[in-house]
């Protein structure tokens, strides 16, 4: 009895397994054919980087034209071989709004001046929720966000390439 | 032509495989007494048409054939020869060729190997091991067929990834699968041993090759992975908890439990049950570590290919392999003759029991670290991520009562051990301990309590380990392996504690001092190379009283459009100095990284010390038998 007992929980857990693996195979799908279009809280509170002052994350975007958020932080050894192309972007005119995930003001701050600030404003996560209100799985992420509506136009997971940076372009022109 | 070769030599290779399940699933039911001779005819000429396949692929990346998509997609005729062969299993379609040709050889070598085994568990064993091949067959020409032609064809192929051009992940690939695959030979044999009924001491030393040749394949294939990492990743470390490098990871944590339980079955006759399952394990982890990294499930910057069709097939045969061991393994239980024997605290069964619960915990620790997100995500769509820290602060704290344990458990007796007289030996080895690690503890600043504990129980093991050389009784084998573990530990420790670097802009002409050492930069020059445009820097480090060069290169491929840095590292036995940089903008800086790392060396060479204990294991297990 206790043998079929055993049987049936070990079949179980596998097919639970099977559908939530089932269903994770179809989700990771969704980030790179962009028809995940979910929005951001605006209504949330960060705290900057530099002055320590509080503010109102609505306030970042621009309302009418799109923003690239970028997560980062000065541990993350893929961050510092994106930040090139970010400086590119700065470069080109580009709003972009940084995320300083789970770091330490000292090592952020250091980072920055050594490698050059390519954000027009910093907003420290200490504990990581800011980063996951965003949708973020791992540090660095950078996401194209609709100042008017909110919504994610196109989220990229890992070190921005050169190949990236005219997407991102055209994305910018597109839904200007 | 080598499309066709190639595809069709792939067709035939399945038929044979559908003949030999129907062939050894009639004959495990009939009582033959011998393996009927058209087995090895057929699993050579199967293992034949694979080859051909094999090399015929290899042979159109050779001669850059861009009839054939894959060379397309994933070579080009600039790039040089060692490459493009290695670019026949740096991708999606080749490496899973490579993968069925292995399962291919393997079985034909377990085939001529276990002459002396009982017929319906060859039979069976054939059978399991065809099914994964049907499989794999199957798998490669439905969603990820190799010999896809082009037509018209491009006189220009798109490239390789040149952050896959390094000696060693060209040679990466194809040992961690050597590991990867053995485990399947591991998994179709000790299931057919459950429903023939042979579990035992014999059985055990039969299979404990195989385990210990898939254990040594997959530890040198995770350290060549993590060399790579460390030399071409350009970061600076050598081990990033990132899924892909997680999932080579896990069946190695239940591959060492299951070679130290086979061990027991051998020499003791009992833990069968857990043998079996942990056979089962293994191959299913490894198996979903194909699953995982082939399907793109996960986010990661190693993933290869992002198609769902593939990723639903590897699932759906995941599980209807995992389904048809759980059937067998339930139904074929009471097979099992228990010779329950009573088990005593102190004795090496009990050490054994005790290091397979600590590799369960670590490898369920890695596990929910690489799958919680996935599960967390489909369940209420939230996003977690897991990182380093998650890791560090799971496992490190749990090294200390395993290096405690480590340190006496292998001596034990069998069956049953005395506690001895106070040994004054141990006492003296603990206090010298004691004093290394206070001259060590004194040198850095980096003072958290745990790394006291951690730091005297590496040193004391490391001694242990020596002085088992001398002292114990237990295999040559085991000594190195386990002095091996020691040194590893204690080099990551220390590495750990006493890495330090500094980053920061610099021109031509440009000096930092950091440590008491001055770094100055030299000149950077332009050259160009075959495929790559190349910025070499010349820096030069002075200490105190000696000076040494360091020359990082960043190499601007064309096709594609791809930025690499390539670091220099002067590796001394003390230390590794890493310097990389990288191009800023056109204003004449350039952003300098410069690392000290010490005991790097040791970290590679204490691995090779682990698997080439393994190795030798199986030489001198050979040699007995004749």
């Amino acid at each position: 009895m206790s043998k079929n007992i055993k049987f049936l929980g070990l079949l179980l857990t596998l097919i639970i397994f099977f559908i939530i693996l089932l269903k994770g195979l179809n989700i990771s799908k969704d980030y790179s054919n962009e028809k995940l279009k979910s929005k951001i809280d605006f209504s949330l509170n960060a705290k900057k980087l530099f002055s320590d002052e509080i503010i109102n994350i609505s306030d970042l975007f621009d309302k009418n034209s799109p923003s690239v958020v970028n997560i980062w932080a000065s541990w993350c050894a893929p961050c510092r071989e994106e930040h090139q192309f970010l400086m590119k972007l700065k470069d080109m005119n580009i709003n972009i709004i940084g995320i300083n995930y789970k770091d330490s003001p000292k090592n952020a701050k250091n980072f920055l001046s050594s490698l050059g600030n390519p954000y027009s404003e910093v907003i420290t996560d200490n504990d990581g929720t800011k980063s996951i209100e965003f949708g973020a799985i791992g540090v660095p992420e950078t996401f194209i966000i609709s100042g008017k509506t909110n919504e994610i136009i196109k989220k990229y997971i890992g070190p921005l390439t050169s190949d990236n940076l005219i997407e991102i372009k055209n994305l910018l022109k597109k839904n200007a | 032509m080598s499309n066709y070769l190639g595809n069709y030599s792939l067709y035939i290779a399945l038929i044979a495989s559908v003949y030999l399940i129907f062939k050894s699933y009639l004959d495990a039911n009939s009582d033959n007494k011998y393996l009927d001779k058209n087995f090895i005819l057929i699993t050579s000429i199967q293992t034949i048409m694979i080859m051909v396949s094999f090399f015929s692929l290899v042979a159109a990346f050779v001669i850059s054939d861009f009839s054939n998509e894959t060379v397309f997609n994933n070579s080009h005729t600039l790039k040089p020869l060692f490459y493009k062969v290695s670019g026949t299993w740096g991708n999606h379609e080749g490496s899973l060729l490579l993968w069925l040709l292995v399962l291919s050889i393997f079985l034909f070598i377990f085939l001529l190997n276990s002459r002396s085994q009982d017929t319906k568990y060859k039979l069976l064993t054939i059978l399991f091991q065809q099914i994964i091949i049907t499989g794999f067959l199957v798998f490669i020409l439905l969603t990820s067929n190799p010999f896809k032609m082009l037509y018209p064809i491009p006189s220009e192929g798109l490239g390789l990834n040149p952050i896959l051009q390094d000696p060693a992940l060209a040679i990466h690939p194809p040992i961690l699968y050597l590991g990867y695959v053995g485990t399947s030979i591991i998994f179709s044999a000790s299931l057919a041993s459950m429903i023939s009924g042979n579990i035992g001491d014999k059985w055990a030393r039969h299979i404990k090759n195989w385990v210990l040749v898939s254990w040594v394949f997959l530890t040198i294939g995770i350290l060549l992975g993590s060399i790579w990492a460390y030399y071409e990743l350009g970061w600076g470390g050598f081990w990033f908890w990132d899924p892909v490098e997680n999932v080579s990871l896990m069946p190695w944590f239940c591959l060492t439990a299951l070679l130290h339980t086979v061990i027991v079955l051998q020499k003791r006759n009992s833990f069968k049950e857990w043998t079996i399952i942990l056979s089962i394990t293994t191959f299913s982890l490894s198996m979903s570590g194909t699953f995982l990294v082939r399907s793109g499930i996960l986010n990661s910057i190693h993933t290869f290919a992002n198609d769902p069709s593939r990723g639903l097939y590897i699932l759906s045969f995941l599980f209807i392999l995992i389904l048809m061991s759980i059937l067998i393994f339930f139904f074929n239980q009471n097979k099992i003759s228990n010779t329950a024997k009573e088990n005593f605290i102190l004795s090496k069964e009990t050490a054994i029991l005790v290091n397979n619960w600590f590799m369960m915990f670590f490898l369920s620790v890695v596990l929910v670290g690489t799958i919680y997100p996935i599960f967390l995500e489909v369940l209420n769509g939230s996003k977690i991520s897991v990182g380093p820290p998650f890791y560090h602060n799971l496992l490190i704290p749990f090294l200390i009562p395993f290096l405690i344990f480590m340190s006496f458990g292998p001596s034990l007796k069998w069956i049953k051990d005395k506690l001895k007289k106070f040994n004054y030996n141990i006492l003296i080895i603990f206090l010298v301990s004691l004093l290394i690690s206070y001259v060590i503890l004194t040198k850095t600043e980096n003072s958290f309590l745990l790394s006291i504990p951690l730091i005297v129980l590496s040193i004391y093991l490391l001694l242990v380990t020596i002085k088992d050389f001398f002292v114990s009784k237990s295999s040559i084998s085991q000594k190195i392996s386990h002095f091996g573990f020691s040194l590893l530990i204690t080099s990551i420790l220390l590495n750990g504690l006493f890495s330090n670097e500094f980053n920061s802009n610099m021109k031509v002409g440009d000096e930092r001092i950091f440590n008491e050492k001055v770094v100055k930069l030299k000149e950077v020059s332009v050259t160009d190379v075959d495929n790559y445009k190349s910025l070499k820097a010349s820096f030069e480090v002075t200490n105190k009283n000696s000076s040494f060069a360091l020359y990082p290169e960043v190499r601007i491929y064309q096709q594609p459009l791809t930025i690499t840095s390539e670091a220099d590292i002067k590796t001394t036995l003390f230390s590794d100095n890493f310097l990389v940089f990288n191009i800023l903008k056109d204003d004449g800086y350039y952003n300098v990284r410069y690392q000290y790392k010490p005991l790097m060396i040791w970290i590679w060479i204490s691995t090779i010390f682990i698997g080439f204990g393994g190795l030798l294991s199986v030489i001198r297990k050979n040699e007995q038998k004749y």
